[in-house]
């Protein structure tokens, strides 16, 4: 019997994820072992002709990563989707749009000036930004196009499961493979993850006190947090109440609070939840204390939703719209 | 075309005060705003940020909670609670490009007809002088 076919793929990602798979360390090689990898661009040479040329449905799983934000990843992805049994949404830029989709909140030509024009470490004179057709020495040149928005993965094509973290863990990888192998994914469409709360495993939960009441709000680095003591008991934003179990607490265990990667609940707005919890434990007597505690919060959107503005209420796709 | 638009406003009422203020402005056939669809809930704090964002999305150019004045809440504390999370919340509609004057919080007690009046002429007013809401994924465009 022929090994099951893997491919990998990444689109606008960090490498992190697959890093990640790498880091599976000797498991690695018993994956290696079981199945045959047919694409992974950032690990090995392979040619996109080899999988157009598979026939369809060949390819057992695809772990495709990163967010989608040009017509070539477009292109790549629903060429993987057509090859694939199973296609797995990997790490929260796929599931949710990750940090690049945080994009949404300002629009490509910021981006643009930031990356190619502004940025201290870039001399530019000609203000030359990407464009999809351009014209150097007579010749014609033709780019993928970049779109106005970033979008999660199953904004444009139909993924099966989705396996969050930035990036998951050792362990959700690992169990993810090893149930896809066995055959013993759960529905599909799942999350391989939890869907209670981080606060629901954290060791820190018994040490809140009955009801936490933030006279403060204090960021990290401008405290010596307690290693020991909920974090949002010590006035520091942690997101674990809207944020998904089953990474096994890694930063808690670091002593830094969670920035909420493994992303929300099921139908639920990351943001919302967590406007809700935080706005809710601040201790404010009159609209004027309340706001003032609010403007402590520095950027909330880009700190309830850094992983997850493609899958928000205000940031994400909306029905029926275009991808450009 | 801007006086012809007419806005659509989601209005979260508690049931104690603020639903019974805007049913005596009916009682008393006091001239209230058409544009808005009232909500009623329990408490302002029963609020979920969620409900509001959703609002939004599914095509409201302006939201309204209402609930009762501070030291009137008939669960002690729900519409400080909401008070907070609305304070933070406002801050993030910013974030992604909906204007301060399309979201409100208020109190309205249970007698306050003239008041309930007031707010949803102004809000109507304040929300159709900025157009409808386009958002689209990102709203900064
Ligand atoms: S808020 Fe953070 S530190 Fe506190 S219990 Fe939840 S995950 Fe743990
Ligand atoms: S603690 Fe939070 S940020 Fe850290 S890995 Fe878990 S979900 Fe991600």
């Amino acid at each position: 019997m022929s090994k099951p076919k893997v491919a990998v793929s990444w689109n606008s990602s960090c490498g992190g994820c697959d890093e990640s798979i790498v880091d599976l360390e000797e498991k690695i090689l018993d994956v290696a072992e079981a199945v045959e990898f047919v694409l992974w661009p950032c690990a090995m040479d392979f040619k996109y002709e080899q999988i157009e040329a598979l026939p369809d449905e060949d390819i057992t799983v695809s772990l495709i990563n990163g967010a989608i934000q040009n017509t070539d990843q477009e292109h790549v992805v629903k060429l993987l989707r057509r090859k694939s049994k199973i296609v797995i949404a990997f790490g929260s830029c796929a599931c949710y749009g990750g940090v690049p989709s945080l994009l949404n909140l300002k629009n490509l030509d910021d981006s643009f000036r930031v990356s190619y024009t502004n940025s201290p470490t870039v001399i530019n004179e000609q203000g030359t930004v990407p464009s999809a057709d351009s014209e150097d020495d007579g010749h014609a040149l033709s780019l993928p196009s970049v779109y106005k928005s970033v979008r999660k993965l199953d904004d444009v094509i139909d993924v099966d499961y989705f396996l969050p973290g930035c990036p998951p863990t050792a362990s959700m990888i690992a169990s993810a493979l090893t149930a896809l192998l066995e055959g013993k994914l759960p529905e599909r469409k799942s999350v391989l993850a939890s869907n209670k709360s981080l606060c629901s495993s954290c060791s820190r939960n018994d040490s809140k006190p009955e009801t936490v009441s933030i006279k403060n709000l204090v960021r990290i680095h401008e405290v010596k947090a307690d290693p020991g003591l909920c974090f949002l008991a010590q006035g520091i934003i942690c997101m674990g109440p809207a944020t998904r179990d089953g990474c096994d607490y890694p930063c808690i265990k670091g002593n830094m609070p969670c920035t909420g990667c493994l992303g929300p609940f099921d139908r639920t707005d990351q943001g919302a939840k967590m406007t809700g919890t935080l706005g809710g434990l601040l201790e404010a007597g009159d609209e004027e204390a309340a706001k003032k505690m609010a403007d402590g919060i520095v950027d909330p959107a880009g700190t309830f939703y850094r992983y997850s503005v493609a899958a928000s209420l205000l940031g994400g796709k909306r029905e029926g719209e275009e991808n450009e | 075309m801007t006086s012809e638009f007419k806005p659509k406003i989601i209005a979260f009422l508690c049931n104690w005060c603020s639903y019974a203020g805007a049913d005596k402005a009916g009682g008393q056939r006091l001239e209230c705003s058409a544009e808005i669809s009232i909500v009623r809930v329990m408490c302002s704090g029963r609020v979920d940020p969620q409900f509001i964002l959703e609002a939004f999305r599914k095509g409201a150019d302006g939201v309204l909670v209402l609930g009762c004045h501070p030291g009137d809440c008939h669960y002690r504390n729900g519409n400080i609670r909401a008070m907070r999370r609305m304070a933070v919340l406002e801050k993030l509609l910013v974030q992604f490009g909906i204007e301060k004057e399309r979201f409100a919080l208020d109190w309205v007690a249970a007698g306050e007809s003239e008041k309930f009046q007031k707010i949803s002429q102004s809000m109507t007013e304040a929300v159709t002088r900025l157009g409808p809401l386009k958002l689209k994924g990102y709203v900064t465009r």
